[in-house]
């Protein structure tokens, strides 16, 4: 289980960063969007992964983390979403108005190679 | 006074957050109309934020010692799970110094900025909030939010007035701040998964008996939030966004994003100091280089930028770079003295250069007119101050015929150019203001590490760097700026006067008479910021202000 989150945040960040880097404003978009999944299961993870492991406190069993999931990261990865989602959809509005201003969907604005 | 202000506390310690979020909150109640509504509300909440920023500050300097701390527990959970504010005194420092500088700017978007768009207001009200609340808090994920709070309040307000140049500069601002978040994320996560808390003074206690097998990751993630911050805190080679921005914005919002750049440094310097304390076995704590290094190399490109730049927005926001610069690296060294006197300095840079981005607008402005066409009516109303009449008989004249005495200069001409000259001594740091009484606390400090009089050891290689690179610095900021200023205001005779309003004048005025308060009052005030160091480079007692906090009983469990 392990090794297939690890992965998934190693593809998700490595194809976010590579995005991120590309000249395209919409590639951009894609590549912090891609990032913050990354993120988002990272922080995840940091939770100690566990399976069929209850975050909330059920009766007779014990409260320590052996016998639940910690829910902070939940909380955390909540938070973190929601504020993604909002940021990442200011962007798209940015990102079009610069593609109305200046005509072009180059992140400067304008193609250098034309 | 004293029973006035301790009936607030500690409920006072929560205002900044909640005045500047309900005023928003009204105002979005309000509407898209009632712009003069809204404008004398946002203006009447910013004073009384400064107000209480005021207060709070007296409060925390009336406390004994090292115990200045108000603690304030928002939800009245016990202390590590449930969110925490903490008022010490650097906290109300940035406080009063976020609160000033944002009513300034505001007084001067009246005259006109805030027409611009619909949602100046709430937008200006919440990046207060932001600001404040990231001041404030004590707990590590609530600054996160507390830092997307003000983020999202300023990607709004660099927009306002919109066009081409503006939403350029705002696409890449967004994207490294997205960027930037991302990382202050990782690191926070990465801290909780070593030290299972996001309470900073809880973190800071358990962060001593990590095992030396959980170190490395600890360090990484403490590298990684600091990256975060260190981006905020504009520290070179993260820093070529800064520019651009702040020259894009408008002018009362450019004003108040100088205080944005000393957010991401406060963060540093509180969990820094928190994280890692001064250990007197090791040589020097964790990351300590990297700071003083890169804040020399901010400092270095700084004075660079402002040299080769001939536009004066750029030329401010290359002082802004200067500033971080120095601050880096003198926080950098780790020693209590050299943190005084840049906390003194960063009051002091953090003012002159917000008037400084309000003075550049009025510049700019008079330019346009001199470039316009002449209107018959304007020259008639400037007669007033510009007396056109034959020079008398035996009088000295000039190449072009006129006369060299008795042509009065503008006053809005004088206002302006004695405004540029107070900002250049403050930025460069050169005598009467305080501009110079920061670089000589500094300078001084960095020359005598173990107190005046005492002989000891000397600054060593980065103190050294420091200090020459302090002065450079201070030369190449007096050539742009001069340059600058010989451009700008002894270039044209014949230019009509500038016509400013009271209104933009006031802030300017006022954020230079703070600072010439500053200067008079530099002992209090250094005697202040020498007990903020002093406190910072003791976290025990911040962590035990905070651990000893105990929630309130609740009113069924009082009355049994």
């Amino acid at each position: 289980m392990e090794i297939v989150l690890a992965l998934a945040i190693g593809v998700l960040g490595g194809a976010g960063v590579w995005l991120l880097l590309r000249p395209r404003t919409f590639q951009v978009l894609m590549g912090l969007s891609l990032l913050s999944y990354a993120v988002n299961l990272f922080i995840f993870a940091m939770g100690s992964l566990s399976i069929r492991a209850e975050p909330i406190v059920v009766a007779g069993l014990p409260a320590t983390l052996e016998h639940y999931t910690d829910p902070m990261p939940q909380a955390l990865v909540l938070t973190a979403i929601v504020i993604g989602f909002a940021t990442t959809a200011l962007f798209l509005v940015v990102l079009l108005a610069s593609r109305g201003l200046s005509g072009s969907d180059h992140v400067d604005g304008e193609d250098a190679l034309r | 006074m004293r029973h006035w202000t301790e009936s607030l506390m500690p409920h006072l310690i929560v205002a900044p957050i909640l005045l500047p979020m309900m005023t928003a909150a009204l105002m979005l109640l309000m509407g898209e109309r009632r712009r003069g509504a809204k404008a004398l509300l946002n203006v009447l909440s910013s004073a009384l934020g400064l107000g209480a920023a005021v207060v709070l500050l007296l409060w925390v300097d009336a406390q004994p010692g090292p115990l200045a701390f108000g603690v304030y527990l928002p939800s009245n959970w016990p202390v590590p799970y449930g969110i925490v504010l903490v008022a010490d005194r650097l906290s109300a420092l940035m406080l009063v110094l976020a609160a000033g500088t944002g009513l300034a700017s505001v007084l001067f978007a009246m005259a006109r900025w805030h027409r611009a768009g619909v949602h100046f207001h709430p937008l200006w009200q919440i990046q207060l909030m932001g600001l404040n609340g990231a001041f404030l808090t004590g707990d590590l994920f609530n600054l996160f939010v507390f830092f997307e709070v003000m983020l999202v309040a300023s990607y709004g307000l660099l927009l306002h007035g919109s066009g081409r140049a503006r939403v350029g500069a705002g696409l890449h601002y967004i994207a490294i701040n997205l960027l930037a978040s991302s990382l202050f994320l990782i690191g926070a996560a990465m801290l909780y998964g070593v030290t299972g808390t996001l309470n900073m003074a809880d973190m800071a206690q358990r962060l001593a008996q990590i095992p030396a097998a959980d170190r490395g990751l600890l360090q990484a993630g403490a590298a990684i939030l600091g990256l975060a911050f260190l981006t905020k805190a504009a520290m070179w080679p993260l820093n070529f966004w800064l520019v651009p921005a702040y020259t894009a914005a408008s002018a009362p919002v450019a004003a108040l994003f100088a205080i944005m750049t000393k957010v991401g440094l406060y963060a540093v310097l509180r969990l820094w100091t928190l994280f890692f304390p001064a250990d007197p076995g090791a040589a020097a704590p964790f990351g300590g280089d990297a700071l003083v290094w890169g804040g020399l190399a901010t400092l270095g490109f700084g004075a660079l930028g402002a040299l080769a730049s001939q536009h004066l927005g750029r030329l401010a926001g290359f002082s802004l770079i200067v500033s971080a610069g120095t601050l880096l690296a003198a926080i950098g060294l780790r020693q209590p003295a050299v943190t005084s006197g840049a906390l003194f300095y960063l009051l002091s840079s953090t003012l002159a250069v917000s008037a400084l981005f309000l003075l550049i607008e009025l510049i700019e402005r008079s330019r346009e007119v001199e470039d316009e066409a002449i209107r018959p009516d304007s020259a008639a109303e400037d007669a007033a101050f510009n007396p056109d009449e034959p020079a008398p008989a035996g009088v000295n004249l000039d190449d072009s015929e006129q006369a060299l005495v008795g042509r009065a200069i503008p006053a809005a001409m004088a206002f302006l150019g004695l405004a540029f000259i107070a900002c250049t001594l403050l930025v460069t740091g050169l005598p009467p203001l305080s501009g110079f009484v920061a670089k000589f606390a500094l300078l001084s400090a960095l020359l005598n590490p173990a107190g005046l009089g005492v002989a000891a050891a000397s600054p060593g290689p980065a103190g050294w760097s420091l200090l020459v690179l302090l002065i450079a610095s201070g030369l190449a900021s007096t050539i742009a700026l001069s340059r600058t200023g010989i451009r700008y205001f002894w270039a044209a005779q014949e230019r009509p006067a500038p016509r400013l309003r009271v209104i933009e004048c006031l802030p300017i005025v006022g954020l230079l008479a703070a600072c010439a308060t500053l200067a008079v009052l530099a002992q209090p005030v250094l005697r202040y910021t020498a007990a903020t160091a002093a406190a910072l480079h003791q976290p025990a007692h911040y962590i035990d202000a905070v651990l000893s906090a105990r929630p309130l009983p609740s009113p069924s469990s009082a009355s049994p």
